[in-house]
């Protein structure tokens, strides 16, 4: 047989078949699933139906009794609880946009997960995401592109993975399209084939995460004023954790012409809104830094800058400005940067690194 | 591979003069047992032969004997039942800190939802209950104390007795849940005074699915689940008569060989033991050294994750536990262990073996052959250097 490798099963299609094509590479393949979410009574847990849920578990469990494989359930529900639902509320509450995704990628699968990955004896751990894994032996360095679906393309969500995690993981995905990756699980009868999609946020019921935070945060679910952009006062929200950067529903103004949120004001519990002309910016910082090609930048480039999962790559300077810190001027101003996001750098496919979205600049 | 299986506390493989009284019992005897003709008259009598056994086991009288499904009802029975039966003459509840979650999770109920006070003992070190704990803890309104015979995470034997006399006095019921203890070790209800005793019978190489709980004759429940005459309408439904009958052979079987069979799995015990301090440095065995099962050992592997040392055995064939399983099938930091007080270095690292009759010297020659490495591997790795081997 031949090395062994742990894939992280989520009961979905991708996970699945990114099991069942492992197996058939000849892999000793162990199927594990992360259960991250504290015990429901029965009637939670079956409106729940988040990646790691208990459903979930049945239905990894299923796909691995019909692969043959060993498969376990690893708990991880405080390392979890910790570094990815507090710092969620957190952020929320700060009148930042948390990633959950991105920090569950980084504390939680790609560390203690790869960590329990390694003592069971594997030499990688797999994960059914979309995102392709390149060695450059010139230089030495492990390379992260798009996954080729560019619909499906996760690679935003694991720009900060280092090299030595990067050595050790596996994504039989990244070269397939969603379509591709049905046709193979229901060709090998897995039970997943026609699974609706995850949900947004796993651990967020009905994708309500305003709910989610002011229960946690009571603070973030208090009203406070909407102001323009010279203060005068619009109207009231109900809290800053019902409100992101970019919107422009659900704010309750009557005004003659669309209004954006584009600032949230913690300290004075307010957002700041401006009508579209008024939305766009220069720039951003952008700290808490990963590159993946090489370790730190050295001087600026051009690269393609993205800055959630699901916007389009927009051209860019990117520039060191202190330690741990790049200063981004895109070449056209954008829209929507929201402090908390990941900005993500790219040169094409190839994931050059990103960082945490800190500030926004003008001019 | 040589598979190996040490985890009898959370279940025995069925003795094969049960599943064969069970399989003979599912051909023939399938009339049901409140029939009035023959078909019925003999199935009847499987299920009061079997209660004859089980009374014997623990030294009851049959009638005093209610089938149930296992050993999570007869506690839920026993707890809730006694508790409500007496909720004229009190609200108040007295456990332990390491009862099984049948007792801890139906206390919680009453405590949750009818308007019980539930006093939770603690226990010392070794997982013992003190005495006097029980005497401060007492009060005119106790209608029911429950404490475990033996755990089944550590093995530690409770001084039932003593407490048992304790409750009595105070006009409290005693309730005992035995399921981790009964067939293994002796068991004499009135020896030991309880009102109320839960057993299981794949625990002692019987069938999941078949338990009981011994009701002291003039002792009063609430029932359940209503709707029949069966069981002293305390357990109203038509027997489960072939998991009966396979109850009362292992019953029968383990009062015959108790004796031989505790021998063996204490000195099988001793052996891995002694090849465990010898191999595996910093480990720590947790539970009384004296009062305590004879075939169970837990032990804490310090520095290390009980459940990385589990999977790692599994994948080798090799069946052990780190504590009680959740529905899900993943590890939680053991309540038991917890109330024990053990450091959290000892918490994670904690293992169960549980050894039984069907084991050899084999079997735990085995066990100390993979198990030292696994850790050696794992303590490196924890340590950060060590490349993680690509084959374990």
């Amino acid at each position: 047989m031949g090395e062994r490798v742990v894939v992280a099963m989520s009961g979905g299609v991708d996970s699945s078949v990114a099991a069942a094509l492992l197996v058939e590479q000849g892999y000793e393949v162990i199927g594990v699933t992360m259960q991250i979410w504290p015990e429901l009574a029965p009637e939670e847990e079956a409106r729940r139906g988040g990646c790691c849920s208990l459903g979930a578990v049945e239905d990894a469990r299923r796909g691995a009794d019909l692969l043959g494989i060993p498969y376990y359930v690893l708990n991880l529900r405080e390392v979890f609880a910790a570094e990815v639902v507090d710092y969620f509320v957190a952020e929320y509450a700060a009148g930042r946009t948390p990633n959950p995704c991105i920090a569950c990628n980084r504390r939680v699968k790609f560390e203690p997960l790869l960590r329990k990955a390694l003592e069971l004896g594997a030499a990688r751990l797999a994960t059914g995401h979309y995102a392709r894994l390149e060695y450059d032996p010139a230089r030495g360095r492990h390379l992260l592109r798009r996954g080729v679906d560019r619909r499906k393309d996760q690679s935003y969500v694991l720009y900060c993975l280092r090299q030595d995690q990067l050595r050790r993981l596996l994504f039989p995905l990244g070269g397939y399209t969603k379509e591709e990756v049905r046709r193979m699980a229901a060709a090998r009868g897995l039970p997943v084939a026609g699974k609706p999609e995850s949900q947004e946020i796993c651990f967020v019921e009905d994708d309500d995460h305003g709910r989610f935070v002011a229960e946690r945060a009571p603070g973030a679910a208090r009203p406070g004023p909407i102001l323009d952009a010279a203060g005068r006062r619009l109207g009231t929200h109900r809290g800053l954790a019902f409100d992101t950067i970019g919107q422009r529903r659900g704010l309750g103004l009557a005004a003659d012409r669309p209004l954006y949120v584009v600032e949230i004001d913690a300290a004075r519990n307010a957002l700041i809104v401006a009508p579209e002309e008024e939305t766009r910016r220069a720039g951003m910082l952008v700290r808490d830094l990963n590159f993946i090609p090489f370790d730190r930048l050295e001087g600026e480039m051009a690269a393609d800058v993205q800055i959630r999962y699901k916007a389009e790559p927009r051209p860019a300077r990117i520039r060191p400005v202190g330690e741990d810190e790049v200063e981004v001027r895109f070449d056209a101003p954008q829209r929507s940067i929201a402090p908390g996001q990941a900005a993500v750098f790219y040169r094409g496919d190839l994931v050059i690194g990103g960082g945490v979205i800190d500030n926004v600049f003008d001019g | 591979m040589h598979r190996v299986y040490l985890d009898h506390a959370a279940t025995t493989p069925v003795h094969p003069a049960v599943a064969e009284a069970m399989a003979r019992c599912l051909a023939e005897t399938y009339g049901n047992p409140s029939s009035i003709h023959g078909f019925g008259r003999e199935a009847k009598k499987a299920v009061e032969a079997a209660r004859e056994q089980v009374a014997a086991l623990i030294g009851a009288r049959p009638q005093e004997i209610v089938f149930t499904s296992g050993g999570t009802e007869a506690d839920n029975l026993a707890v809730l039942g006694a508790a409500r039966a007496r909720r004229d003459r009190g609200n108040h509840v007295i456990t332990s800190a390491v009862e099984h979650h049948a007792v801890l999770d139906a206390c919680e109920h009453l405590a949750g939802r009818e308007g019980f006070r539930v006093t939770v003992l603690p226990v010392d070190g070794a997982g013992r209950v003190d005495p006097d704990e029980l005497r401060r803890a007492l009060t005119p309104e106790t209608v029911l104390v429950s404490v475990m015979l033996a755990n089944n995470e550590v093995g530690t034997v409770q001084p039932i007795r003593e407490l048992a006399a304790i409750a009595k006095a105070a006009g409290a019921l005693f309730h005992t849940d035995a399921v981790q203890g009964a067939g293994q070790i002796p068991v004499d209800v009135d020896a030991l005074g309880v009102d109320l005793l839960s057993l299981s019978a794949h625990k002692f190489y019987g069938p999941k699915g078949a338990g009981a709980l011994y009701v002291r004759k003039g002792v009063r429940l609430q029932p359940l689940v209503h709707g029949g005459g069966q069981e002293r309408r305390l357990r109203p439904g038509t027997p489960n008569v072939p998991g009966i009958a396979g109850l009362g052979v292992a019953a029968e079987l383990a009062r015959r060989e108790m004796a031989e069979r505790a021998a063996h799995v204490a000195r099988l015990r001793e052996r891995l033991l002694a090849g465990l301090l010898e191999r595996v440095p910093d480990l720590a065995v947790n539970g009384h050294p004296e009062e305590r099962l004879p075939g169970l050992l837990n032990v804490s592997v310090l520095g290390v994750e009980g459940e990385s040392i589990l999977l790692n055995l599994d994948l080798k064939g090799i069946a052990a536990s780190s504590g009680s399983a959740c529905a899900a099938g993943s590890t939680e930091p053991s309540h038991v262990l917890k109330a024990m007080g053990l450091a959290p270095a000892a918490l994670h690292g904690a293992l169960r073996f549980s050894l039984g009759r069907g084991n050899t010297d084999a079997d735990v020659d085995r066990l100390l052959e993979v198990l030292p490495p696994i850790v050696e591997r794992l303590r490196a790795m924890a340590r950060g250097c060590g490349e993680p081997a690509g084959r374990a």
